[in-house]
């Protein structure tokens, strides 16, 4: 029962990464009693499961998923939000105003134009119907200010780090509250424009750096010095 | 125009451009060279230049062309008006929508297309220069560009034809020995599954002839694939580069 690749190697769709008793993961798929790799990544086996996390990848949605969406059209009773991915989302009027619609007294447009931006999670999903949003939770809802910046999506996970260990170091350095949607889209709110500055400048480094090891380490000492750099040119 | 030679193998056994029998036009590849797409790859392989672009998965436009149960894809194949000798009319000829056609099918059977019901894939190739053999140079960058752009495929599709000129079986036929040629045999293949998405003939060959054809073929195709791959990890090489400074 051999795998065919050392941790951390590159491999394209198609190359073969174990033979035997093993698990097609994420990006693989088993057949023959082997495991090949669908996309371009780096091979990992943990646990008799074979994965490779991709290099290049979109968006799929995905019940659960926090995201953030445009709102592309406003809709008889509800609206249509792009939320990257391979289908548009829809938002139902009912679950935004949280009581019964009624047409003849409400007007969608004024809960929600076209262009506004939202924080939502994916309340449905199946192969057969697109997308369902809802905005019935705690933080979800019309984005009102802050910065937006997009990410691979696949990079999501490296932004947030182990347990979680990235992305409080950036809230903690820069005093921003960061929501970061899994399609990609980050929204990042704080005091003031300067604070958002170095948390998406710091988020753009983890993207530009994703596959290197010890990066939270040099996160902290990039947004510190950034920071004492910052103090300096105040006070000059 | 060129003359008609008279001898497309001469006395050694090289062909017209100094090629053995069963040797390989010089290929390039290179993956990722247009930002505007979503995969991209350009190929030259001999005096071949083609570009291919991926865009997608995306929702399916005109919408009755989508499919409840898969994913679409579309592949438009088309030659520039200055990729041949003679100026071609920019508008799609008879030989281009079949060739797309052509392709399409050979690279549907790579891609997980029943992941993604309801969305379509457009695939744009563009052939800047031909010299023959173009068919298998755009299915072998095509389907990088799908690489390229994240799409989930069993394995990377690589063509290369074969054909008999002047009574010899030869790999890789270029524009003078397709045209005064007498057979012309190209092959797409999936080479870690073995399995053939293409294969066409157009001439005469023996049934041994033929055999022969097609195993050459399936050869090129081999070694186009060591150099696919690798096309397709230089593009992350700085990213395995830096993995090992780090560890």
């Amino acid at each position: 029962m051999p795998t065919f690749f050392e941790k951390k190697q590159v491999v394209t769709p198609g190359e073969v990464l174990a033979e035997g008793d093993y698990l097609a993961g994420e990006n693989t798929y088993a057949e023959d009693n082997k495991i090949y790799a669908s996309r371009i990544g780096l091979a990992n086996c943990d646990n008799k499961k074979v994965n490779v996390v991709a290099l290049r990848a979109f968006y799929f949605p995905k019940v659960g998923d926090m995201v953030i969406g445009t709102v592309l059209e406003v809709g008889f009773n509800g609206w249509t939000v792009d939320i990257k991915a391979p289908y548009t989302a829809l938002l139902r009027a009912s679950d935004v105003l949280s009581r019964a619609f009624k047409p003849q007294n409400d007007e969608l447009s004024q809960v929600l134009n076209m262009g506004d931006l939202i924080v939502a999670k994916i309340a449905s999903y199946d192969r057969a119907h697109d997308p369902q949003l809802t905005v019935g939770e705690p933080g979800l809802g019309k984005i009102t200010r802050g910065q937006i910046m997009k990410v691979t999506p696949t990079k999501i996970p490296r932004v947030i780090g182990r347990k979680g260990s990235m992305i409080s170091v950036i809230k903690q350095e820069t005093g921003c509250q960061i929501i970061l949607g899994l399609n990609g889209v980050i929204l990042v709110t704080g005091k003031n424009p300067e604070d958002e500055e170095l948390a998406m400048m710091a988020i753009q480094r983890i993207e530009e750096e994703s596959h290197t090891s010890g990066l939270t380490d040099r996160i902290t000492q990039f947004l510190k010095e950034e920071k004492a750099k910052r103090e300096e040119n105040k006070n000059e | 125009m060129n003359e008609k030679p008279e001898k497309l193998i001469d006395k050694k056994g090289l062909r017209l451009d100094g090629r053995k029998p069963d040797e390989l036009r010089p290929v390039k590849i290179e993956v990722g060279i247009l930002s505007n797409a979503d995969g991209s790859a350009y190929i030259e392989q001999g005096k071949n230049k083609i570009l291919a672009a991926a865009f997608g998965p995306k929702e399916m436009h005109p919408k009755h062309l989508s499919l409840p149960d898969r994913m679409v894809l579309r592949c438009r194949y088309h030659m520039a008006p200055f990729s041949v000798q003679e100026r071609k009319s920019p508008a799609p000829s008879r030989r281009e929508v079949e060739l797309s056609k052509v392709i399409r099918e050979a690279l549907e059977p790579s891609v997980f297309v029943e992941y993604y019901p309801r969305t379509g894939v457009d695939i744009f190739i563009e052939v800047l220069q031909a010299d023959g053999g173009t068919r298998c140079a755009s299915i072998t960058a095509a389907s990088l560009a799908l690489a390229d752009a994240g799409i989930p495929m069993r394995d990377l599709v690589v063509g290369c034809a074969a054909g008999k000129v002047d009574d010899t079986v030869v790999l890789d036929l270029f524009d003078t020995e397709d045209k005064v040629g007498s057979a012309d045999v190209p092959v797409a293949l999936m080479p870690n599954l073995n399995a053939v998405t293409l294969l066409q003939m157009d001439g005469i060959l023996t049934p041994e002839e033929f055999e022969k054809a097609v195993n050459l073929a399936m050869e090129g195709c081999k070694t186009i694939y060591t150099l696919q791959k690798e096309a397709l990890k230089t593009k992350y090489m700085d990213v395995k580069q830096e993995e090992e400074v780090e560890e």
